[in-house]
């Protein structure tokens, strides 16, 4: 039998839920825009951004309403932390996306500094970074939750390798800083989700776990799969 | 044999009794004040208490928790001999020790012994006599009639209860007459004025409105530098707020004690955590 504030709990994970939904969906319309050169999608991403900030304020809404009036303990009270704690780092992941359509914009009116590769390899790492936080959430994954943050480094890697290649570019023509510092903004832009997707992957490992992994070291050398406990 | 007849107010003893069974210590390296070994406890046939086992930590605030009928205050009684005056009730087996005396010897004074461990109960019951008299009742019954001394302790006790600033300029009114919240502040002056070492509280605040449960709850905490304070509560965010170390009772068995913070976040027991949330109970 389901008590009704458990119908609470469950009202304020399915909105985290759909927060996520719109939140993956505006990154893969960004990359989109980026990659097809499409000044509409990235209109529609930028549109969407406000339905995500909104989305943010309501979940906190929901959260605050309910410890004021149930006074959560252990698990409950764990859950509304990390509910506010996830709403904003894919409020934050949202307003990256932001940040990669209105460059790719200005990339737009220019032909191409150099093919795509990079950056959407990126791109990749990170979305499925995202879409595996909240599945760990969903499923109560921990093991899930640790591999994510292993994955960052690549993402890191990848972010810094990019960023010597662009500086290259920009020291051989000075034509084309404009294009590159561009893309190193989208770099670092998709180097943030996938910093987010980790900040969301430890708060899954907090919630189910009470145990508070964020800065450990140790998590981002972890082996994929691998439990620390 | 020790006995409570002569004692004067006991002091926590200087060494930590350190256990390593994270069930019957909350991990904690204070001194012991209550030791509860293997305690089966029946009424009549029935068996409230199984095997329980517990160190209670001097001048701390100790909170059991639990469902209805789990054992908790079954237990709280124990620690003053309450139940002797059940006549079905019975201890079929293991030991309990107040400041190392197993206060169930049959040496034991046990009036002594209520002298060291208070109680407050869940409905105030002041007598029905004035405050002042509420406050000296305890000590004029052990011969203290001296008017100067008298005043002293209904003084200390009413400041210790922080209770005398509400009532000082009127002293021989009746203590019925007082509210609940002061009832109970009262009941809580007339326990302290004795100087026991342990204050037993039966959920104090049940009856309560939040401000006078405010007042008593600040009360607790300092009180508890003095004295060791063992309440049992259903009131999660009380014991959540008030104690520093909570022991969850279920089906008269202890299912888990630790420290307060660590069973209200992240409980050991799965029990524990779906009482506490009130999943069940």
């Amino acid at each position: 039998m389901s008590l009704f504030w458990e119908q609470q709990l469950a009202d304020i994970r399915e909105q985290l839920l759909m927060m996520s939904g719109l939140t993956e969906r505006n990154l893969s319309l960004a990359m989109r825009a980026l990659v097809e050169r499409d000044d509409k999608l990235c209109d529609l991403v930028e549109a969407e951004d406000t339905t995500i900030d909104q989305l943010e304020i309501q979940i906190d809404e929901m959260v605050i309403t309910y410890m004021a009036t149930h006074g959560p303990i252990a698990k409950d009270c764990r859950l509304m932390l990390t509910a506010s704690k996830i709403s904003n780092n894919l409020e934050r992941i949202a307003d990256q996306a932001t940040k990669i359509v209105r460059r790719a914009r200005e990339l737009n009116t220019e032909p191409l500094l150099k093919p795509l590769i990079d950056i959407p390899l990126m791109a990749d790492i990170a979305q499925e970074m995202l879409r595996d936080s909240i599945t760990a959430f969903v499923d109560g994954n921990n093991e899930l939750a640790v591999e994510i943050i292993a994955r960052d480094r690549s993402v890191d890697n990848i972010n810094k390798q990019l960023a010597r290649e662009l500086t290259s570019y920009m020291i051989e023509s000075p034509k084309t800083i404009t294009r590159a510092l561009n893309l190193m903004t989208i770099s670092g832009a998709i180097e943030r989700v996938a910093d987010h997707a980790t900040n969301i992957a430890e708060e899954v490992f907090y919630l189910n776990r009470g145990q508070d992994i964020r800065h450990d070291e140790s998590m981002k050398h972890a082996s994929s799969g691998g439990d620390p406990r | 044999m020790k006995t409570f007849a002569s004692e004067p107010r006991m002091n926590p003893p200087e060494t930590a009794a350190k256990t390593t069974s994270d069930v019957t210590s909350a991990e904690t390296a204070h001194p012991t004040m209550i030791e509860v070994e293997n305690l089966d406890f029946y009424y009549g046939q029935a068996r409230a208490l199984q095997e329980v086992s517990i160190r209670i930590p001097a001048n701390k605030v100790t909170a059991f928790i639990g469902p209805s009928g789990c054992g908790k205050s079954t237990l709280l009684r124990c620690f003053n001999r309450m139940n002797d005056l059940v006549d079905v009730a019975r201890i079929g087996a293991g030991a309990i020790k107040v400041h190392g005396v197993d206060i169930n010897h049959p040496d034991v004074d046990v009036i002594a012994l209520r002298r060291q461990v208070g109680m407050v109960f869940q409905k105030s019951n002041p007598f029905p006599k004035s405050i002042y008299e509420n406050i000296t009742y305890g000590l004029q019954i052990q011969g203290i009639n001296d008017r100067r001394k008298l005043d002293e302790v209904v003084e200390k006790s009413l400041r210790g209860a922080a209770l005398w600033d509400e009532v000082k300029d009127r002293l021989s009114a009746s203590g019925m007459g007082l509210s609940g919240g002061q009832q109970q502040r009262l009941c809580i002056a007339r326990a302290i004025a004795v100087e026991p070492s342990i204050i037993l509280m039966d959920e104090p605040c049940s009856a309560l409105d939040p401000i006078a449960t405010s007042k008593v709850e600040e009360l607790i905490q300092q009180l508890k530098g003095k004295y060791t304070i063992v309440i049992v509560t259903h009131n999660m965010q009380q014991a959540g707020r008030c104690s520093d170390e909570t022991a969850f009772f279920y089906l008269g068995k202890l299912i888990e004690f630790s420290k307060t913070e660590k069973i209200f976040t992240n409980p050991a027991q799965k029990q524990t955590e779906d009482y506490i949330t009130g999943r069940f109970g």
